[in-house]
C-alpha cells in the first residue's frame, strides 16, 4: 500500500509576474491543489502513515515521562498533544504555512527557554490565544467588514497565518481543517486499539499477550 | 466590498489582485468541509456565517484532540512494551 499522490507545488511567485495568464493557469492549479490535498488528508494511507510515526513520537515521550513521577497529568496530556501537532506537520511534508509555523515554534521556544515548563505553556498559546487585539482595530473609528474581521479572527486559531492575507488564510485554513479531522481519527483510532487491548475479550486484538 | 478592501493602508498592495471569485471559491471550499453547512443543503449561506462556523469548528477540533490527547496519555501509562509491539502491528496492516 503506497501513497503516491503528488501534489503540485504552490507557486506563489508566480502571482507578481503576469497576472492575467497566470491567474487563470493558477486558479486552476490552486483548485486542483486544494482537492488533491483534500485527498491526500483523507486517504488511509495517510492515516496510517500518521499513526505509526505518533505511536514512536509517544513511546519516546512515554519513556520521558516515566522515569520521573507520572502524577503531573496535565502535562502529559499536553507533551501528548504537542507531539501529536508535531507528527502532523511532519506528515504535511512542510508544504504548508501551519505545518511549517508549528515545527519552527516549537525549535524556536527551545533554543531560547531551556524550562520544559515554559515550553508546554509557552506553545499551546499560539495556536490558541485570544490577545485582545480587537481593541486596537476598533480604535481605527470603523471596523473591518464582517468578513475581514472573521477571516482575521480564524487566522489567529490556524499557526503562523496571523499576518497573512485573506486568501492564504483561507486556503491554509481549509488545509489545516483536513489535517485535523485525519489527526482526530488517527487518535481516536489508536485510543481504542490501546483501550482495547487492556480489555481481554473485547476489541479487535486477535492475539492475547502473554503475560 | 472590494473598494473598501482597495482603501485600507492595512492590507498589503498585492491584495487588489486577489478577486473576489477566488474568495468565494475558497469559502465554498470551506462550506464543503463544514459538517453542519453540509447537511443543511443550502446555497444561500453567507461567507459570514461560513467563518463563524469554521472558527467553531477548528475549535471544537482542538479540544477534541485536547481530550484524545488526555486519554492517550493515560493509556500508555498502563500499556507495556508487549503490548505496544502489537499495536504497532496492527497499525502497519
Amino acid at each position: 500500500m503506497s501513497s503516491s499522490l503528488i501534489s503540485n507545488p504552490v507557486t506563489n511567485t508566480d502571482r507578481s509576474r503576469d497576472p492575467s495568464k497566470r491567474r487563470k493557469k493558477k486558479k486552476a492549479q490552486l483548485k486542483q491543489q486544494l482537492e488533491e490535498q483534500n485527498i491526500k488528508w483523507k486517504s488511509p494511507a495517510q492515516q496510517q502513515i500518521y499513526s505509526s510515526k505518533l505511536h514512536q513520537a509517544l513511546a519516546r515521550v512515554n519513556l520521558g515521562s516515566s522515569g520521573s513521577s507520572a502524577g503531573d497529568a496535565p502535562r502529559r496530556g499536553k507533551a501528548v498533544r504537542e507531539a501529536a501537532d508535531r507528527v502532523l506537520a511532519v506528515t504535511a511534508k512542510g508544504k504548508t504555512r501551519w505545518s511549517r509555523a508549528i515545527l519552527t515554534n516549537r525549535l524556536k521556544l527551545k533554543f531560547r527557554k531551556h524550562k520544559r515548563q515554559r515550553i508546554t505553556a509557552a506553545a499551546a498559546s499560539p495556536a490558541r490565544s485570544k490577545k485582545p487585539r480587537v481593541s486596537v482595530l476598533r480604535l481605527r473609528g470603523k471596523s473591518l467588514p464582517t468578513v475581514q474581521r472573521k477571516v482575521r479572527f480564524l487566522g489567529r486559531l490556524v499557526p503562523g497565518c496571523r499576518k497573512q492575507p485573506v486568501p492564504v488564510i483561507l486556503e491554509e485554513a481549509i488545509d489545516y481543517i483536513s489535517a485535523l479531522e485525519m489527526q482526530v481519527r488517527a487518535m481516536s483510532t489508536l485510543a481504542d486499539l490501546l483501550s482495547g487491548s487492556t480489555t481481554p475479550g473485547a476489541g479487535s486484538s486477535s492475539s492475547a499477550p502473554p503475560s | 466590498m472590494s473598494s473598501r478592501r482597495s482603501s485600507r493602508s492595512r492590507q498589503a498592495s498585492g491584495s487588489r489582485n486577489i478577486t473576489d471569485d477566488q474568495i468565494n471559491d475558497l469559502v465554498s471550499k470551506l462550506q464543503q468541509l463544514l459538517p453542519e453547512i453540509r447537511d443543511r443543503r443550502s446555497d444561500k449561506v453567507s461567507a459570514a456565517k461560513v467563518l463563524q462556523e469554521t472558527c467553531n469548528y477548528i475549535r471544537s477540533l482542538h479540544r477534541e484532540v485536547d481530550d484524545l490527547s488526555e486519554r492517550l496519555s493515560e493509556l500508555l501509562a498502563t500499556t507495556d512494551t508487549a503490548q505496544a509491539a502489537i499495536i504497532r502491528n496492527l497499525l502497519m496492516q
